[in-house]
Formats: C-alpha cells, structure tokens, sequence
C-alpha cells in the first residue's frame, strides 16, 4: 500500500485540471498577444481562469496577476511593494516564521539598507500581537505574514493583525502569503484585509510552475521583471497559458463545497493526531483544533532522527517531509521549530504529514500502524 | 583546422617486448575517449607513432577534453600532415601554418627539423638553416632564438611531413587495461573517487562496490555514487558497480559488540564483501581511499585491523596525502562539487563519540565471536541481493 501524506511539498494534478492543460497544450495553443482567432482562444483561456479565480477569492478579475508559482508571487508582492513605496519610508515587518520566499527577499532588503523587523511567535507559533503593535511606526510600508505555517499549520490571527496596522500604520500595504491556506480554508482578501496575496498552483492539484498575486485594485505596486508589457506590465513574458487554465480549474474545484471538504479533513486530521500521540514518545506540534489548518500535522519522535524515520515510512509506501532537513554534514535547523521553542533534541526529530481533500482513512491508519512498528525498533539503534 | 593530431607517450616507450601490448591498449583507450566526441576519427599507430585523424567535422575542445582523459598519453599536438613535393612545396606549406597559427609575429621561434625517412635530399640541420631563413624573409618580425624560442616549430621528415609547435599536456599514467582490475570500496566521499582515478591512471581498469543503508541512508546517497562512478569511468573506462545493502549487518554488530569498536568490525566485513565481488570479477586487488591518521579507522592499528580479513592486496593510493591535497585532485577531476553534497552516508551514521583509534586485532576478533553463525548468514543475504549497476559516462548522441 501506498499513502502520500506530502499534500504541503506538493499535490498531484487534478484529472479535471490535467484534462484541460492538455486541451490549451494541444488545441488552443496560440499565443495570448496574438490578433488573430488562435490568440483570442488563448487569452479567452486565460479570462476564464481569472473569473474562476476571482469568484473564489469574492475579487475582481482585473485583480489577479498570475506568476510562475508561490515564490515569485512571494517575491513580487515584497519587492514590488517595498519598490513603489519607498519613498513613504523605509520600515518593513514580518514575522520568524515566514517560507524562505518571503525571508530570503527580506534578507534582500536589508542588505539594500531597509529596516526589517521579524516578529517572534508564541510556543503555538501565533504571531504576537503585542510586537506587532511595538513594531509598528510611521516608517512601515509593507507588513507580509503567511495565514497559514507550512511546518506546523497554525493559522494567523490576520484580520486581528490587519486592524491593528491600518490604526497604526494606515500607509502599510499588507502582503498575505496564503499558499497553504488557499484551497483549505476560506480565503477571502478583503474580510483579511490584504493588499496583496499570494497563491501556488501546485498545492492545490493544478500543474507546478504557474500561482497567482492578487493586487487590490489601485494598490500599487512595481513590477519585477521588464519586457512586452502582458499582464498590464505587472509580469511580463508570454503568459503560460495551459497551466493558467488549469489553476483555474483547479482553483473552482478544491474551492467547491470547501466547507464540508474541511471539516472531513479536520475530523481524519484530528483521529490521526488521537493515535499518534499514543506512540510512546510522539507529540504533537502547533495549537490543533480550529485554530490549526485541517491538513498538517508536525509529529515530534524522541530519539529518532526524522530522516530515518522518513526513509522508515518510505520504505513501507509512506511520504512524509522532515520536519527541518538535517545531515551529518550540514544543518539546516528549522526557522519555525526553533521559533515555537522546540526543545533542541527535537529539532532533528520532526516530520510533517500533510493531508489533502481526497486523504483517506484507510491511509492515515496505514502510516499510523507502520508508525507504531517503526518508531520502537529504530529507536533502539542511535548514535551512542 | 586541424585534420590530425600527433598522440605523444611516455612510459610505455620503454617498455621493450611488450611495447606492442601498451600502444594497441592505448590506440583502444582512444578510440573510447573518442567515442564521447562528436564526429568520426580514425587512430592510427604509424612508425612508433599513434596519430587522431578527423574523418568529419569536430569541436576542438570537446576532443581535446577526451583525449586529456586517456592515461597513458604525455602530450597531444595538434598537427599539419603533408606530402613531400619538393623543398619549395614544404617552405609554402609551413609559412602558411606560422601565419595561421600566429597571427602576431613579433616573437622568436626556432625550427626543429627531424629527417626521420633518410632518403630526403636535406639532412636536419640543413633543412633548420634553411626553413629559418626562409621564415625570416617571409615575416621580418621573427626573430630567431635557438635558446629559449616562444615557439618551437616541429617538422618531421617522415612518410607524410608533420608540421607542430603546441602540445597540450596529457594526464600521463599507463593505459587502462595494461594493469589487470581492482576493486574500489567507493562510498560518497571525496577520498574514494581519487583512489579509483589514481589506480587507473596506472593503468589499471576499475569495479567498485558501494554500502548503503536504507533507511538510514537515502535513494540520493546511492545516486551521488552512481554519478561518482560515472564521474571516474571518464578516466577508468566501464565500472562495475555492486551496491550493497548493509543495513542488517551494520544493526546486528551495533546489537551484538561494543559500540567502540562498531566502525572497525563494519569495515571488515565491508572489506570481506569486497573482496568476494573482487574474486567475482577477477580483480587482482582492492582500492581504499584511506589515508593514514585521517580518522579513527583510519590509523596504522585501525588499518592493520581491517587489513587483517583479506587475502587480496589492499591498495591505498592516497595513504601518504593531506586532506587538502586529495581535494585539489578531486577538484581537478571534477568530484569534488558531487562528493560535497550533503548525504548521510552509512559509516558515520552510528559511529561512536569515542571510537577506538587503536584497535587491538585480538580483542576485535574476540568481538566478532558474538556475532556467531548469523553473520555469515546475513553477509550472504547481503551479497546475493546486490545489485548490480554498469557505470559508464554519458556519450553524446
């Protein structure tokens, strides 16, 4: 038997989103900026797409530039905003636990002389509020959070967040990192008060390679590549139109009875976490209950190293992610782990499960029962 | 602009009777070298000679990049061949290559005429004064220093007269396959490697076994030394390369024997794996990349101990380097990048804080006793379920 429990690395590519990729890729397979009937065909693909999308996000067509995935729409929304604004001052905030798209262009602006401020987060690994407050001054111009924790799922307080900083700092664009969340929960910018959000198509069974950026209308922000001007200049380059039809399916689809999806996912989520934590020895990371998104659970095994215990349930059929990747020869600790407080011998000792909306029962109690065998035996071999 | 290229050895000129042996060796290691190349060539062994002839169109770098993998050759001079029409014939001919080749002419040259075939009308020295001359008129530039010239141009009074002044250096070393086999305990680091490319390049053809240990160690380990064996067959030719899972050896020694000496009894079983596949493919040895006092198994006691299990000779070729000289020829021979990648490999995975660093043979073997009659069982397991992967570079279509 085979489960995989990696929906957060990435989810496989719906039927009903490949059948269409295939459809552009083949049939209509003109080029958008083209005048002729092939290239209308296309661009009537592309408008299709930012309908469906729109409709989930309850935005504006016009508001939805699509990108190359979660990265560069992570990229665009930091960099571009803090482009546009710079002039309004020089103060940027986000928060310890943040994907590297969002760090890593943060580290960015900081060598180019901006003053960026990483919020800590509780041992829930929910952002306080309290720092957000101190943090925020006259300077800030962009404040970027995610909604939802890769590592270990916590969902963030955004529209408590947002209130806060349209008092405090009225001038900050508000950049949301929803990619684990969009497809999830419901995901709506405008209740969150987001300015800018950002989405990935593979984590949500479209192909790998295209995301979108959703802009609030008259937000402004510069692009961060030149070139033909598509997509109103804000990310020029051919639009890759057969896996911009297929998000947009895969978008209407996972967005569907959206609901009810979740709540199966919280009910498997929550019988998954009942018997983990019976192994001797496994924990549980991040608050659970409502307040965590119903498809990751971070399990914590004393005295096994997470990427044996990865290859363990590799070996029986079972993908999982290490919950920080480490080797002998290099050490690559986790940002979240360690900013939650994770006792240290945990850190090496941490994999993720991640569900998705068609994980069955059948699965999860698989990777439980060869869980239950795995832990034990491997942990009677360690490093002395 | 080439059309041939002049192959220069250096061992096994001397190497009387068997002379023959070592350059049809050579001619076939060419010959494979160039099979990686675009294009087609011929390999001709003339007069004591081995000539490249391009048959077709090629790229200059991508054969010079081949044959700087073929030990064995000394030198590689890009070379003009022509016929023998007449002295004034000869003058035109190697004008024409000095003003191709050196398009700046303020430089000094010297000719080194050869009349190997006797019956030419000039002997050597005559034919020296009178290119120079001729030289000399034709670019006044020139300048003659017989001393220490910028350039010294070749010309070879043979069946077909050879015109060269560049030779690349080749990687030297004896022809693969003129040395019998070994095999190479290959595991992913950076000192492995350079044993297997140290023992080809004296000539010796290369099979290498490697350890892994699922789940402790992953698909990726096993891959990086897949591409390390690829990266060797550039210089050794095909490898035979045995994979074998250690995994219930490694745990049942760490069940069974103290946890000090877990690295030394894993390596002598990992050297008895070693040599059964050798006997298997004929190989006359094994190849090791330790090096003496580089870690604790790796001692004068610690090697003496693991030497211990084998019949066969255990060849170390980097026994007396320093770490950082093993990386400059790692580096040199392109390993060095997929040696670094960070893969957990299985004798670091449960290795002791305080392993022994000076095993006594009689105490290890007293260990080994624990291990009673399951051991043989599981070394058997072991062997029959290798696998068998054959290792060769990627060639281009």
């Amino acid at each position: 038997m085979e489960a995989y429990l990696d929906n957060s690395a990435t989810t496989r590519c719906s039927r009903r989103a490949a059948d269409i990729m295939l459809r552009v890729l083949t049939e209509d397979y003109g080029n958008p900026s083209s005048l002729h009937r092939l290239g209308m065909k296309a661009e009537n693909e592309i408008k299709e797409a930012k309908k469906k999308i729109a409709k989930t996000l309850k935005a504006a067509e016009k508001e939805i530039i699509f990108t190359s995935g979660g990265t560069e729409a992570n990229n665009l929304a930091v960099f571009g905003s803090v482009e546009a604004n710079k002039r309004a001052g020089n103060h940027i905030i986000t928060t310890a636990i943040e994907h590297a798209s969002v760090l890593q262009p943060m580290q960015r602006l900081k060598e180019l002389g901006y003053r960026v401020t990483c919020l800590p987060v509780d041992s829930d690994g929910v952002i306080r509020m309290d720092a957000l407050e101190e943090a925020l001054d006259g300077e800030t111009i962009l404040v970027s959070m995610m909604h939802v924790n890769n590592e270990i799922g916590t969902i963030e307080p955004i529209e408590a967040a947002s209130e806060l900083i349209r008092k405090k700092a009225p001038h900050a664009l508000i950049h949301v990192d929803a990619i684990q969340s969009y497809g999830k929960l419901s995901v709506c910018p405008k209740r969150m008060g987001a300015d800018l959000l950002s989405v990935s198509g593979h984590k949500i069974h479209a192909p790998k390679g295209v995301g979108f950026l959703y802009c609030r209308d008259k937000t402004k922000i510069k692009p961060i590549w030149y070139g033909g001007g598509q997509q109103s200049g804000m990310r020029p380059g051919t639009e890759n139109v057969p896996a911009i039809a297929a998000l947009g399916e895969a978008a209407a689809e996972c967005t569907e009875h959206l609901a009810e999806k979740a709540g199966a996912m919280y009910a498997l989520r929550d019988g998954f976490i009942r018997e983990a934590v019976k192994i001797p020895g496994v924990t549980v990371n991040g608050p659970g209950g409502r307040n965590a998104a119903p498809h990751i659970v971070s399990v914590s095994v004393e005295g096994v190293r997470s990427e044996v215990l990865l290859h363990s349930l590799e070996e029986a059929g079972v993908y999982v992610s290490a919950g920080s990747a480490c080797s002998s020869n290099k050490h690559a600790v986790s940002g979240t782990l360690t900013a939650i407080g994770l006792k240290r011998e945990l850190l090496d000792s941490t994999v993720r499960f991640s569900f998705c909306a068609g994980t069955t029962e059948e699965e999860t109690e698989y990777a439980l029962r060869r869980m239950a065998e795995i832990i034990p035996f491997r942990r009677k071999f360690t490093r002395k | 602009m080439y059309k041939s290229f002049l192959i220069k050895y250096g061992e096994i000129a001397i190497k009387g009777k068997n002379r023959y042996l070592f350059e049809e060796a050579l001619v076939r290691q060419i010959r494979y070298a160039l099979s990686f190349a675009e294009g087609s060539f011929e390999v001709r062994r003339l007069q004591g000679r081995i000539y490249v002839d391009a048959l077709s169109e090629y790229d200059f770098d991508e054969v010079m990049e081949a044959l700087s993998h073929v030990f064995g050759i000394v030198g590689i001079c890009p070379v003009v061949l022509a016929e023998d029409e007449g002295f004034e014939a000869l003058v035109k001919e190697v004008c024409a290559y000095f003003d191709r080749v050196y398009p700046d002419k303020h430089k000094t040259f010297k000719v080194h005429a050869r009349r190997a075939r006797k019956n030419y009308p000039m002997d050597s020295m005559e034919l020296n004064a009178a290119l120079g001359e001729r030289l000399l008129t034709a670019f006044p530039e020139l300048k003659v220093d017989v001393h220490r010239p910028d350039i010294l141009l070749c010309v070879e009074i043979r069946e077909k007269i050879n015109i060269y002044s560049t030779e690349y250096p080749g990687p030297g070393g004896m022809p693969v396959g003129t040395n019998g086999r070994a095999m190479l305990l290959l595991s992913g680091g950076i000192d492995s490697p350079v044993a297997g490319y140290m023992i080809a390049k004296r000539g010796v053809a290369v099979d290498a076994v490697y350890f892994h240990a699922p789940p402790y160690t992953s698909e990726r380990a096993k891959q990086k030394v897949v591409d390390l064996a690829r990266i060797i067959s550039r210089y050794a030719g095909p490898i035979r390369l045995h994979v074998v899972n250690f995994t219930d050896i490694q745990l049942y020694i760490y069940e069974q024997c103290p946890h000090e000496e877990l690295t030394i009894i894993m390596r002598r079983y990992m050297m008895k794996i070693a040599e059964y596949f050798a006997g298997q493919d004929q190989c006359l040895g094994l190849v090791t990349g330790e090096s003496i006092g580089q870690v604790a198994s790796q001692t004068m006691q610690s090697l003496a101990a693991t030497n211990a299990v084998c019949s066969l000779p255990v060849y170390r070729p980097l026994i007396g380097f320093d770490k950082k000289e093993i990386i400059e020829i790692s580096e040199k021979i392109d390993a060095y990048e997929t040696s670094i990648l960070p893969y957990e490999d299985c004798c670091t995975i449960f290795v002791a804080k305080h392993p022994v660093t000076k095993p006594n043979l009689r105490v290890i073997e007293r260990s080994e006793q624990r291990l009673g009659e399951k051991i043989e069982a599981l070394v058997e397991t072991a062997v029959e379920t290798a696998e068998l992967i054959c290792v060769e570079a990627e060639r281009t279509e």
